[in-house]
């Protein structure tokens, strides 16, 4: 079955077997050239290994951007305690799909990825949190964790280096937050997916209170292939701050939505137009939400920039996880708002209050402005309730639960305005 | 290494201050009389930071820092009432309002409602939300305990105790968001030896004891420093009296035997203490009869008897009593012929609190049974085989004699009942000296450590009622034991002078958090 997305402009390095199911399996990976940069890694010293990795660039791709090799570096060197590694496949940003189909059609590449992560920060034990509603990938995942014990890439001395790692799969119960690197660990010791004060980080205090560093799927995936080829030939790709390739799950009103690996210099407006074949027909793209519910929306006007972490900054949004959701002239913006931050505030885990009450709240009046019982000053409430809610709690949901209110206003009111002063909507049906 | 810890200069609010390496914001601006507000931290528990409250400005720092987890550096500057920090505080409380109920007048916790106080404190004039209040409901938690869930501001205190200092994680927020309230996971009642202290740690009105409600409003009691009388723990409590009665018990913050906490026994103990029917007046058996008489009288009688009475003098006493009244009933049985007291004390299971182990429901469930012992009572099971065929004086201060055989105190020449309450075996004595119930005095208690800890007086006692320490020693002066005693501080000085267990001591020296001897302290250590 062939990867029904792909583009000649696309620069496939990690979906580069999407679509094959030989690629699946150990042995078919084998043949792809798995696991020679583990072999590779495990001939070469720890520290080496996060250098290559430092200075490739590398930034974490569940959102924050975060250099890989730097969160790395804050792991112990002295091997005293228990550290782990933890895999965050949690995947719960709203339009965002790439890990799913990283796990799926490689889980190889995944698990290579994590070993090779655990072997440098001198970690004994691997988790993969996944979110469990990935029944089937788990499925392919559990597989793969077996089929690389009974290989010897995993369990006691590892091909002979004397290194010992093991790895779990461990499903996560449905909550948005558990995909927070310290809600994550609070789920996988069993508790409520409640983040944690930082700090202590978790390179200092992590799973079961042990020094653990949180990695993304698709960073751990581009791993081994920065270990297998060096630093400079994956600065190929990208900028300066932003080197390297990036998949880019689009989804909305586009002709061709779907998985696109693409350098992270493309650019955002050809990767909406041109990869995903833009609006339907006979339809205007109102705005593209680039990284996942939690950024700002840009318009259609603020898309030619680069889709590298600066470039998406520059143009007023953050790239995120790369989850990009297109609206286009039939969206009522405000309707999409008012069902981002009904997420959540259906996802928010109630510790603090600014998030709890604040995005209950938001909901309530954006859904009144909907149904057309909306009043002037709703707008500045809106505002002000979202700033008090931005940067006042223990993790960003609250501010990511803002985000979209804030960013609609300020580059849709006349669509707020429609509802509330005419109780009409300028979506074109 | 320096034992000493680093000392951490920084400005609070425009004042310097140093502290030690580690301390919070919150704990430093406290000593500069700077209470920051917060509800989610609470010093006995951990600090989850969740409420918010708490945010202050630290000058360079991007956003607001929670005071309560967030620790000092050196040269940082902390604004806690500037314009950033005003309206963090601002805005969580509009949204912790946006769906209380605000039932004030009809809340247990009104008065003394950290919610109440801060929103008036930085009080709006117009409510911002028009959308309907989210109704919850309300449900029992323990068989006493009812949980608000309208009320409720999700700070989790209550769970932390639960899970931190009982060691019982029972409590857990069920749902999260703005759709979770505070249960148990299998939606049952809990029960647990402490459980009543997650009313005390709820900074609001929506955990409350049944047996208070609608009791009392809190800033109708007045609160008077005392000591639990439940066991020989000696929990410092404060007792809240309203119209002459104990309606509630709180812990009172003392590190070295309670912290905050104290078991859900003492509670229950303390609001039927003083039931039943009092002695009001001294009573003078006359003629087969006991009839009322005054102190004068009463005073008289009692000196006329003692004099040249013959066969020495038995006690039983109360190990409730205070060291003072049990140190006169001593100085009284001495003028005669000390022939030895006996005590009894009820027992119960020993329930330790397991985050805080110096505190527990202790098997002795009485205040004073160390302080009895110290002054030379014994420990016996029987009590009335201790007096039986005694032939001379028998003094009973405060036993209530409820189970005493037929021909109890038959053969005594003098029986001398000092006591509040008079059952059919005190109404056999010969003179009867009412005295106070333990919250209508003021004394001492020795705990099982032997720590000697001060109750002060929170209700007047009934009618002529007067504790033994005074009228005992007007008798004792009188028989040539010296001058009275006009205070229960005097009578303690007395007896410290006398008694080793409590050399060195006094009132002063105790004050509120008590102390323990020289002497007693030396001979724990030796033995």
């Amino acid at each position: 079955m062939a990867y029904p997305y792909e583009h000649p402009r696309e620069e496939r390095m990690l979906s580069r077997y999407f679509g094959e199911v030989d690629a699946i399996g150990i042995d078919g990976w084998i043949e792809r050239g798995g696991y020679t940069a583990l072999e590779k890694a495990l001939g070469t010293a720890q520290d080496d290994v996060i250098q290559v990795v430092k200075d490739s660039g590398l930034r974490g791709r569940g959102g924050a951007g975060f250099p890989a090799g730097l969160k790395w570096s804050f792991m112990p060197k002295d091997g005293k305690a228990p550290s782990y590694v933890a895999c965050n496949a949690d995947e719960s940003e709203p339009g965002t799909f790439k890990d799913r189909e990283l796990m799926r059609w490689t889980p190889h590449q995944v698990i290579e990825g994590i070993i090779i992560a655990s072997y440098a920060v001198r970690a004994q034990h691997a988790y993969i949190y996944i979110r469990g509603e990935f029944v089937d990938i788990v499925r392919v995942l559990n597989g793969a964790v077996v089929e690389a014990y009974e290989r010897g890439y995993l369990g006691m001395n590892i091909l002979g280096s004397g290194y010992d790692l093991d790895l779990t799969v461990h499903t996560g119960a449905g909550a948005y937050i558990a995909g927070e690197e310290t809600g994550l660990l609070n789920s996988l010791e069993g508790r409520r997916a409640e983040p944690r004060v930082k700090p202590p980080f978790p390179a200092q205090k992590g799973a079961f209170g042990m020094p653990t560093t949180v990695n993304n799927v698709e960073t751990l995936a581009s791993v081994p292939h920065i270990v297998l080829n060096g630093a400079d030939w994956y600065r190929q790709w990208g900028t300066e701050k932003s080197p390297g390739t990036k998949l880019f799950s689009c989804c909305g009103h586009l002709q061709r939505p779907g998985n696109y690996e693409v350098p992270l210099d493309f650019s955002l407006k050809e990767l909406v137009y041109d990869l995903c074949g833009g609006p339907p027909e006979g339809r205007e793209l109102l705005g593209v939400i680039p990284g996942g519910s939690s950024v700002p929306i840009l318009t259609v006007d603020e898309l030619d920039c680069e889709v590298s972490y600066e470039g998406i900054e520059a143009a007023g949004s953050f790239l995120g996880s790369g989850g990009l959701i297109a609206m286009d002239d039939s969206t009522c913006m405000v309707r999409a708002v008012r069902r981002m931050v009904e997420f959540y505030a259906h996802e928010s885990c109630g510790q603090c209050t600014p998030c709890r009450e604040g995005t209950s709240w938001l909901t309530k009046i954006l859904r009144r402005i909907e149904r057309g019982d909306g009043r002037e000053e709703d707008i500045p409430l809106l505002l002000d309730v979202g700033s008090n809610m931005a940067g006042s709690t223990i993790c960003p949901l609250s501010d990511s639960a803002a985000v979209p209110v804030v960013s609609s206003i300020q580059k849709f009111e006349d669509e707020y305005m429609a509802h509330i002063r005419d109780g009409s909507c300028t979506a074109k049906r | 290494m320096d034992s000493e810890s680093k000392l951490i200069n920084l400005t609070i609010d425009g004042t310097e201050v140093s502290v030690p390496e580690g301390t919070t914001i919150l704990k430093a601006a406290e000593r500069l009389g700077i209470v920051i507000p917060r509800y989610c931290w609470h010093p006995g528990l951990s600090a989850p930071a969740q409420c918010r409250m708490c945010l202050v400005e630290v000058e360079g720092w991007p956003k607001p820092q929670p005071a309560c987890v967030q620790q000092v550096q050196d040269g940082m500057v902390v604004n806690t009432d500037c314009v950033e920090a005003r309206k963090a505080r601002r805005g969580v409380i509009e949204f912790l309002l946006l769906n209380h109920p605000l039932d004030c007048p009809i809340c247990d916790a009104a008065g003394q409602c950290m919610l109440q106080d801060y929103a008036h404190e930085t009080g709006q004039l117009r409510r911002r939300a028009v959308e309907a209040k989210v109704v919850l409901g309300r449900d029992h938690v323990t068989p006493e305990i009812v949980y608000f869930a309208d009320r409720c501001i999700l700070c989790t205190r209550c769970v932390r105790f639960m899970d931190e200092i009982a060691q019982e994680p029972v409590l857990q927020v069920i749902n999260r968001g703005h759709k979770g309230y505070i249960d148990t996971m299998t939606d049952e009642l809990f029960e647990h030896p402490f459980s009543m202290n997650i009313v005390d740690v709820c900074p609001v009105g929506a955990l409350v004891n049944e047996d208070f409600l609608f009791k009392a409003r809190s800033w109708d009691l007045d609160q008077t420093a005392s000591i639990c009388p439940g066991c020989s723990q000696g929990c410092n409590v404060a007792l809240g009296t309203k119209e002459n009665r104990v309606v509630r018990l709180k812990p009172r913050f003392n590190p070295e035997v309670n912290s905050y906490w104290m078991c859900d026994h003492g509670r229950r103990e303390v609001v039927r203490w003083g039931a039943g029917m009092r002695a009001e007046v001294p009573l003078v058996r006359e003629a087969e009869r006991l009839v009322p008489a005054d102190w004068a009288r009463a005073l008289d009688a009692t000196v006329e008897a003692l004099r040249g009475v013959e066969g020495g003098a038995k006690a039983i006493v109360d190990p409730g009593a205070s060291n003072e009244s049990l140190y006169i009933v001593r100085r009284l049985m001495d003028q005669v012929g000390f022939d030895g007291g006996s005590f009894r004390v009820s027992s119960g299971p020993q329930q330790v609190l397991k985050g805080f182990p110096k505190l527990a429901l202790r098997e002795d469930r009485a205040a004073n049974a160390s302080g009895a012992e110290a002054l030379g009572y014994g420990r016996v099971d029987d009590i009335y085989g201790a007096v039986r065929s005694h032939r001379g004086v028998l003094f009973v201060l405060e036993e209530g004699l409820d189970d005493a055989p037929e021909d109890f105190a038959d053969g005594s020449a003098l029986f001398v009942y000092i006591g509040s309450v008079l059952s059919p075996a005190a109404r056999k004595a010969d003179i009867v000296l009412p005295s106070p119930s333990f919250a209508e005095m003021d004394g001492t208690f020795t705990n099982f450590e032997g720590r000697v800890q001060r109750f002060t007086q929170g209700l007047r006692p009934p009618g002529l009622a007067r504790p033994i320490w005074m009228s005992g020693s007007v008798v004792l002066a009188r028989l040539g034991g010296g001058e009275p005693f006009t205070s229960a501080a005097a009578a303690f000085a007395a007896l410290a002078e006398e008694f080793t267990a409590f050399s060195g001591l006094s009132y002063e020296k105790i004050g509120l958090t008590g102390a323990v001897s020289a002497a007693a302290e030396s001979g724990a250590t030796a033995s």
